[in-house]
C-alpha cells in the first residue's frame, strides 16, 4: 500500500513538472533542439508523433526510422519556421511492437499525454489503420504512408463518397501493382498461365479478390490464373500448390507472400522440379536480406518497386537525391538500402511541410487545412491530396523490376528497374529477363 | 500418385516437427516442465549457426559440431541457474519464468542481429532431390531431416533405457523425492536433461534455418507444432513424439490437397481428434498422479 501511494505521488510530481515545464519552457525538448536555451514558450515547440513497428515481425520496415529521424532533425537544426515563428521540432517515436492493439494504444498516448500537433504512422495496415482510427476519433490531424491504399481505406470501413475527416494517406494501390506486374510479364515469352500464392490475410484476400483483385484484370489481359485457394501464413509445406502448378503448366508465379513462406515455396519448387519462367511476388522480395536468403535462387525474381536509389526525386529537407540518401543510409547503418528508407524519410518531409504552412499549429482545423493544401515534392515523389481515388488518398508512382546477382558489388543482390510504363519519370536501368 | 506424393512430403515434414518437439517431450517427461521458451531457443540456436557461418564460412551442418555442445552447455546452465529454482509443487512459476525467457531471448536477438530475415545457406543441398518416377521427387534435405529425427529419437531412447543416466532420468520422472533418497542429485539430473533437450534443439534450429527464413520473432510459431506433436504422441514418449510429428505433417499435407486453406487447420483438427479420443495421447508413458 505504502509503495503504491509513493508511486502515485511520484507520478503526480512528474505530471506537475511537465506542466510547469510546459508553462515555463520546453525543458523536455532541450536535448532535441540542439542545446538551445530553454527559455522559450511551450507553444514554440511543435510535437510530431510517429508510430512505427520497431520490434516484432514487422520490424524490418522500421530499421531506417532512427536514421531518418536523425537525418531530418540534423538537417533542419531542430527547428522549422511556421506562421512567422521559428518552432522547435520534437519528433516522438513510439513502437507499435507490430501489434495493431499496441499501435492504437501508443497513438492515443501520443494524442492524450504528449499532445502532439500532428500524428504520423507508417509501415503496413497493422500500423497505419489503428493509428489513423485513433486520430479520427480524437480529431487530430494524421498523415500515414507505406500501406496500399485499399487496405488503408476500405480496411477502416471508409466510404468513398464521404472519406475521412482527419486522416490522410499517400501510397499506391492494388490497381498499380496489377498494372506493373502485367507490364513486366508483357516483356517475356510465356504461355500466360499464372499460378497465384495468396495467403489468408488482409493482403492475400485483397489480391486474390475475384472482383477487386488480380483475377479480373489478368483474365482481361489474356492470362489464365491458377489459384489453389487461400493458405495460412507460415506454412511449412507447399507441395500441394507445386503439384497443382505443375499439372496446369504454370510458367509465371505471383502472389503476396511472407518471406519465410516464399523461401519454403521456392526451395520446394526447386526440389520438385518446378521451374517457372518468372516469379513476380509482392512482400517477400521487398527486403534485400530476404532475397539474399534464397542464395543463388533469388536471381531474376521480380517485384513491384516504389522507391530506389535511381528514382529521380530529391528531399525537400536535405536536398539529397535518392541515391545520396541510400548511400547515407548504408554509411550510417552498414545495411543495403531498402524501399522503406525513402518513404520513412518522406513522411517527415510531408509533416514538416504541413507544419510550416499551418497558420496556427495549435488549431487542429488550421493544421487540417494545411494537410489538404499539401503540394510538396518529396524523395518518394510529389505528394498532394485532391487527385487521388478517394479524398484522403494521394497516389505515388510505382514501377517494377528484377533482383540481379551482383558478384562484384558490396551486396549480393541489386534491384534493377525493368518496367516503367506506369511511371515514365522513373528511368529503367535493365531489361526484363527469364529466370534461369 | 499425387496423394502418395502428399503423404511422402507430409511424413518428411513430420520429421522436422518431431525434432522441434523432442526436446520439449524429454524435459516434460523428466521434470514436468513446460518450456514456453522452447521455440525461441530453437531460433537462438539458428542465430548461433548464423553467427558461426558468418564468422567462419563453414557449412551449417558441420558447424553443428560446435553448436550442439554449446546449446547443451547453455541448457545445463539455464537449468541449474534459473529453472531449478522454479520447480516445485506449483506448475505456474516455471511457466511464467520460461515465458519471460521467451521475451528476453526475442529482444536480445532483435538487438544483436536486427529484425532482418535470415537463412543459413547450405548450397546445393537445399534444392537437391531424388526423382522417383516423374510425379514424385524427394528432396535430399527433408530426407536428411527426417532420418536425423529418427536417429536422434533412437539414440535418446537408448540413453533412457540402456544407461545409468537414463535410469536416473526415469527414476526422477517417476518419483523425484524417492529418487533423491536413493542418492540421485535431482538438480544435476534435471540439468543434464535440459542439456540433452537443447542439444536436440540445436539440431532442430539449424535444420529450420536451412529450410526457410527465420527472424527473432518467429519462435512462438514453431512452439505450437512442437506442443501438438508432443501431445498427439503422448506425454513423455519419444517414439510417440515422432509419430505425433508425422501425423501432424501428413494431416497438413492431405488437408492442403483438399484446399490450401485447410492445410494448417487439418493439423489442428488431427490434434483435436486425438485429444478427444485419447486425452493422454497415443502412447503415453507418464501419467500424473
Amino acid at each position: 500500500m505504502s509503495k503504491e501511494s509513493r508511486t502515485a505521488k511520484r507520478v503526480g510530481t512528474t505530471r506537475r513538472q511537465v506542466l510547469k515545464a510546459g508553462a515555463a519552457g520546453a525543458v523536455g525538448t532541450a536535448a532535441i533542439s540542439a542545446g538551445f536555451p530553454s527559455i522559450v514558450r511551450a507553444a514554440d515547440t511543435v510535437r510530431i508523433g510517429y508510430v512505427s513497428p520497431r520490434t516484432g515481425p514487422l520490424a524490418p520496415f522500421a530499421v531506417s526510422d532512427e536514421f531518418n529521424v536523425a537525418t531530418v532533425l540534423e538537417a533542419i537544426g531542430g527547428k522549422v519556421d511556421s506562421g512567422g515563428n521559428s518552432l522547435n521540432v520534437e519528433i516522438i517515436v513510439k513502437d507499435s511492437q507490430s501489434n495493431p492493439n499496441r499501435a492504437a494504444e501508443v497513438a492515443s498516448e501520443l494524442i492524450l499525454s504528449d499532445e502532439v500537433h500532428l500524428l504520423c504512422a507508417g509501415n503496413t495496415p497493422e500500423t497505419t489503420n489503428p493509428v489513423a482510427d485513433q486520430a479520427e476519433i480524437n480529431e487530430v490531424p494524421c498523415i500515414t504512408t507505406l500501406c496500399p491504399w485499399q487496405p488503408y481505406f476500405f480496411g477502416r470501413g471508409g466510404n468513398p463518397a464521404e472519406g475521412f475527416q482527419w486522416t490522410y494517406h499517400y501510397f499506391w494501390g492494388l490497381e498499380d501493382v496489377i498494372a506493373v506486374f502485367l507490364n513486366l510479364w508483357a516483356k517475356i515469352e510465356t504461355n500466360k498461365v499464372v499460378g497465384g500464392l495468396f495467403p489468408n490475410d488482409g493482403d492475400g484476400n485483397a489480391w486474390g479478390h475475384p472482383e477487386l483483385g488480380f483475377p479480373k484484370p489478368l483474365a482481361g489481359a489474356g492470362y489464365t490464373l491458377i489459384d489453389p485457394g487461400r493458405y495460412q501464413n507460415l506454412t511449412d509445406d507447399f507441395s500441394a500448390h507445386i503439384s497443382e502448378f505443375k499439372e496446369n503448366g504454370v510458367e509465371i508465379v505471383t502472389g503476396v507472400v511472407l518471406p519465410p513462406d516464399f523461401t519454403t515455396f521456392w526451395t520446394q519448387a526447386a526440389q520438385q522440379g518446378f521451374r517457372p519462367k518468372a516469379a513476380t511476388v509482392g512482400k517477400a522480395l521487398l527486403f534485400p536480406e530476404a532475397v539474399e536468403a534464397l542464395g543463388d535462387a533469388g536471381h531474376n525474381l521480380s517485384s513491384e518497386i516504389w522507391w530506389s536509389p535511381s528514382h529521380p526525386f530529391t528531399s525537400s529537407i536535405t536536398g539529397q537525391t535518392c541515391g545520396e540518401l541510400a548511400a547515407a543510409f548504408t554509411a550510417a547503418t552498414g545495411k543495403q538500402w531498402s524501399q522503406p528508407v525513402g518513404y520513412g524519410h518522406s513522411i517527415f518531409e510531408v509533416a514538416l511541410d504541413v507544419v510550416s504552412r499551418a497558420e496556427d499549429i495549435n488549431d487542429t482545423e488550421a493544421m487540417l487545412a494545411s494537410i489538404v493544401a499539401t503540394n510538396v515534392s518529396t524523395i518518394a515523389g510529389p505528394v498532394s491530396w485532391g487527385s487521388g481515388p478517394v479524398k484522403n488518398v494521394a497516389k505515388m508512382p510505382l514501377v517494377g523490376g528484377q533482383w540481379r546477382r551482383t558478384p562484384d558489388g558490396s551486396f549480393a543482390y541489386d534491384l534493377t528497374i525493368t518496367s516503367n510504363e506506369t511511371a515514365p519519370d522513373v528511368p529503367t536501368n535493365a531489361e526484363m529477363e527469364l529466370i534461369g | 500418385m499425387e496423394w502418395l506424393d502428399a503423404i511422402i512430403q507430409g511424413v518428411l515434414l513430420g520429421g522436422l516437427y518431431a525434432l522441434f518437439a523432442t526436446g520439449l517431450s524429454l524435459i516434460f517427461g523428466v521434470m514436468r516442465l513446460v518450456n514456453i521458451a522452447h521455440g525461441d531457443l530453437i531460433v537462438l540456436s539458428a542465430f548461433l549457426g548464423l553467427a558461426m557461418f558468418n564468422g567462419t564460412g563453414v557449412h551449417p551442418l558441420i558447424s553443428l559440431i560446435v553448436i550442439v555442445p554449446v546449446m547443451a552447455g547453455i541448457g545445463y546452465a539455464l537449468q541449474r541457474g534459473i529453472l531449478n529454482l522454479t520447480l516445485g509443487r506449483d506448475i505456474l512459476p516455471p511457466l511464467l519464468v520460461t515465458f519471460g525467457l521467451s521475451i528476453i531471448i526475442q529482444n536480445v536477438l532483435l538487438e544483436v542481429f536486427s529484425a532482418d530475415t535470415q537463412r543459413l545457406k547450405a548450397g546445393a543441398l537445399e534444392t537437391a532431390s531424388i526423382a522417383i518416377g516423374d510425379q514424385i521427387a524427394i528432396g535430399w534435405f527433408p530426407l536428411i531431416v527426417f532420418l536425423s529425427a529418427v536417429g536422434v529419437i533412437a539414440l535418446l531412447q537408448l540413453v533412457l533405457f540402456r544407461t545409468r543416466l537414463g535410469t536416473a532420468f526415469r527414476a526422477t520422472s517417476d518419483d523425484h523425492e524417492t529418487a533423491a533418497l536413493m542418492g540421485i542429485d535431482n538438480r544435476h539430473v534435471f540439468g543434464l536433461a535440459m542439456a540433452l533437450a537443447l542439444a536436440v534443439v540445436a539440431l532442430a534450429g539449424t535444420f529450420m534455418a536451412i529450410r526457410t527464413n527465420f527472424s527473432p520473432a518467429i519462435g512462438p510459431a514453431r512452439l505450437l507444432y512442437a506442443f501438438e506433436a508432443v501431445i498427439i504422441g503422448g506425454l513423455g514418449s519419444l517414439w510417440g513424439t515422432l509419430a505425433g510429428g508425422v501425423i501432424l505433417g501428413v494431416a497438413q499435407a492431405i488437408g492442403a490437397k483438399f484446399h490450401p486453406g485447410g492445410q494448417i487447420l487439418a493439423g489442428h483438427v488431427a490434434f483435436l481428434i486425438v485429444l478427444v479420443l485419447r486425452p493422454n495421447g497415443l502412447f503415453p508413458r507418464t501419467r500424473d498422479r
